[in-house]
């Protein structure tokens, strides 16, 4: 007769060698209380596949030994809940410096009484390499992360990040936290996606207690993501021209970007919309003055926007610039299962919002664009034609939303739930796994961004290209360092 | 790209006027802060951002203050690329114990005299943030801190009122 432990350890063999061989792809993996968790996506299947492994002796076979999208993923979870991941080719930390007065915070526990100790970075040998240390403190107004060169010259032989520096403990402060409180951290996980975190812990928290929505408030949701998305690729088109040194796109992206964000803040209150969605609904509704500074916004975009594009296409310095620079190749990002931009513009034409469909986009038309070049040139054009399918879709909200309420009490309590949900923000989908106690409070609140699965490719892309198209690179695909940090 | 150049020539300016610092708790701050400071470096400020731990918000508004409705530099205000060229650390974010050395490194490479200024909720004193075993506390925690700008994020406007305090304060 089968022990449990050995169907269970089956069933997470099974799931490893699926994602291995490209059956499966892996939305994410985490530890929760003595267990690791996975969470898979197959194609043509609009739901996820969970698979547990209780650690019974603190440790679990490593997935990232065969699949290395979850290398970084099991190197976070071992640093936060103490296991081992058996057979792992990479044991180092990942998000524990050596710095935080205590180790395994999601585990035991315990004092961490040791200094930190030297990071060793992965090698590269030959003639004449040198290595470039960059950050965590950058030269421009961005995040903080390390970025070890090893250069031929001007060539890029090895790019590795290290990351982890704005590790908040956001997964600790959730554990017995109030849904409230959690949706507030949620809506500061990656600031620039506050809209689709929101969207995301709100829906696992519905999932988990088994609350209905009112329509409206999916509409208003929806509503304030594509203007999240549209406000997010205007500043980024911009951002990415003007590390090209052409100034002149970065000017006029940010005009229409902080027109966007001022419509935000007329209609919604707030400029990114911070704190505007919880469990049981949306904070705000949309009024009749809100409808029409909308409708002016994308009026506007829709004017100026087609100008710039042809700006942009038509100034051949630029292209020089971005046209087959940091080229991803097709095949890793779907190894990898990269969504988002990054994904899209390398032929991965996965977006959550089409292929695990949620309301109200089940109702709406729209087309994800997918390019294959995966250069610079390619993630370029993805968000144009993203900016204008948000334009349409902000369009089709307008004059499709239904009227009446926004939100739902919800009483949390009464009996533990659990719930999960995958929302498409502007970098991609976000994944939220959340745990329920009892008493309604938060037990477990796991939320993994994209960045997890597009911060490894930036290393390959870069590979072979020369050090000053980093930046470029780099805001090209425009992962986020705290979303991933957490 | 002639005719983008060109209405940019003819459209006007979308530039808007400077706020007024109309909080008199920052503009009592401020010239505490400046007093010391209008003889050495007379009209203008150089700033080093230093993300400490941000969620990223921060980041985004003080980009915009950079576009052509706020257009910082007209204040004599710049961003720098290196902590040796500044006067102003403008620190955002909780103090995460992972980024603490390194804001420490970046004050110290930073030459005096020299000011800093926490902006947003967090930066206060961890924010949402507070009691987690990964955060130092607020940047007041970690370096002297002269000024608060509140907010979460601190949008433009109000960056732009803190920072206008603290040149009124050095010319005054």
């Amino acid at each position: 007769m089968t022990k449990p432990d050995e169907i269970a350890e089956g069933q997470w063999r099974e799931a490893t060698r699926r994602l291995a061989a490209g059956e499966a792809r892996l939305v994410s993996l985490w530890g929760d209380g003595g267990e690791a968790r996975m969470a898979l996506a197959s194609a043509g299947r609009s739901d996820l596949e969970f698979v547990g492994y209780a650690c019974v002796d603190g440790a679990f076979p490593s997935v990232g030994a065969a699949h290395a999208p979850a290398i970084r993923l099991e190197r976070a979870l071992c640093d936060l809940h103490g296991f081992a991941a058996v057979g792992a080719r990479d044991a180092r930390p990942w998000l524990d410096h050596g710095r935080w007065p205590i180790r395994h915070p999601l585990g035991a526990g315990e004092a961490n009484p040791a200094a930190p100790a030297p990071y060793p970075f992965l090698g590269a040998e030959g003639p004449g390499l040198h290595q470039i240390p960059v950050g965590p403190v950058h030269a421009g107004i961005i995040e903080p992360g390390h970025f070890r060169f090893h250069a031929g010259g001007e060539t890029i032989v090895r790019l590795e990040e290290r990351l982890g520096y704005v590790h908040k403990g956001i997964d600790a402060l959730m554990s017995g936290a109030e849904l409230a409180r959690g949706a507030e951290l949620a809506g500061r996980v990656s600031g620039d996606s506050t809209v689709a975190y929101q969207i995301a812990f709100a829906r696992a928290a519905e999932a988990a207690l088994g609350v209905a929505v009112p329509p409206r408030a999916h509409w208003l949701r929806a509503l304030m993501a594509e203007l999240e998305r549209l406000a997010n690729h205007l500043g980024d088109i911009g951002a990415i021209c003007n590390d090209a040194a052409f100034s002149l796109m970065h000017a006029h992206c940010g005009v229409l970007r902080e027109r966007a964000l001022r419509a935000a803040k007329a209609t919604f209150g707030h400029r990114l919309m911070m704190d505007r969605i919880a469990p049981g609904g949306v904070a705000v509704d949309l009024d009749s003055a809100g409808g029409q500074t909308l409708r002016d916004l994308v009026a506007l975009v829709r004017d100026r926007f087609p100008r710039l594009v042809e700006l942009y296409d038509n100034t051949a310095s630029l292209q020089d610039r971005t046209v087959g620079a940091g080229a991803l190749d097709g095949e890793l990002a779907r190894r990898f299962g990269c969504g988002g931009v990054v994904g899209r513009a390398s032929g991965c034409a996965f977006d959550a919002r089409r292929d695990h469909p949620y309301p109200p986009y089940d109702e709406l038309r729209f087309e994800p664009p997918a390019l294959g070049e995966g250069d610079v040139n390619a993630r370029v054009w993805v968000r144009i034609r993203e900016i204008e399918e948000s334009l349409r879709l902000v369009t089709q909200i307008l004059v499709r939303m239904p009227s009446g309420p926004t939100r739902v009490a919800i009483a949390p309590g009464g009996a533990p739930g659990e719930g999960h949900a995958l929302v498409e923000g502007f970098r991609g989908d976000v994944f939220v796994s959340l745990r329920l106690a009892a008493d309604g409070r938060i037990a477990r609140c796991h939320l993994r961004d994209p960045s997890w699965f597009q911060w490894p490719l930036l290393e390959a892309a870069i590979e072979g290209d020369i050090v000053a198209d980093f930046p470029i690179c780099n805001k090209s695909f425009n992962c986020s360092y705290s979303g991933h940090d957490l | 790209m002639r005719r983008v150049l060109l209405e940019g020539v003819i459209g006007g300016p979308l530039t808007e006027s400077a706020p007024e610092a109309d909080d008199p708790e920052l503009v009592a701050l401020a010239e505490e802060v400046e007093r010391a400071a209008a003889a050495v470096l007379g009209r203008s400020l150089s700033i080093r951002h230093v993300d400490a731990g941000s969620c990223n918000g921060c980041e985004l508004e003080i980009h915009a203050l950079g576009n052509a409705f706020y257009d910082l530099e007209r204040f004599g205000l710049r961003f720098v690329a290196s902590p040796r060229h500044a006067d102003v650390l403008l620190v955002t974010g909780p103090v995460t114990r992972n980024m603490r050395e390194a804001l420490e490194r970046t004050y110290a490479a930073t030459p005096a005299p020299k000011w800093v200024i926490a902006s947003g909720a967090c930066a206060k004193d961890g924010g949402v943030f507070k009691g987690s075993y990964a955060i130092a506390g607020g940047v007041g925690d970690v370096l002297p801190v002269d000024l608060h700008i509140p907010g979460c994020p601190p949008s433009p406007a109000v960056l732009l009122k803190g920072l206008l305090a603290l040149m009124r304060g050095k010319g005054g």
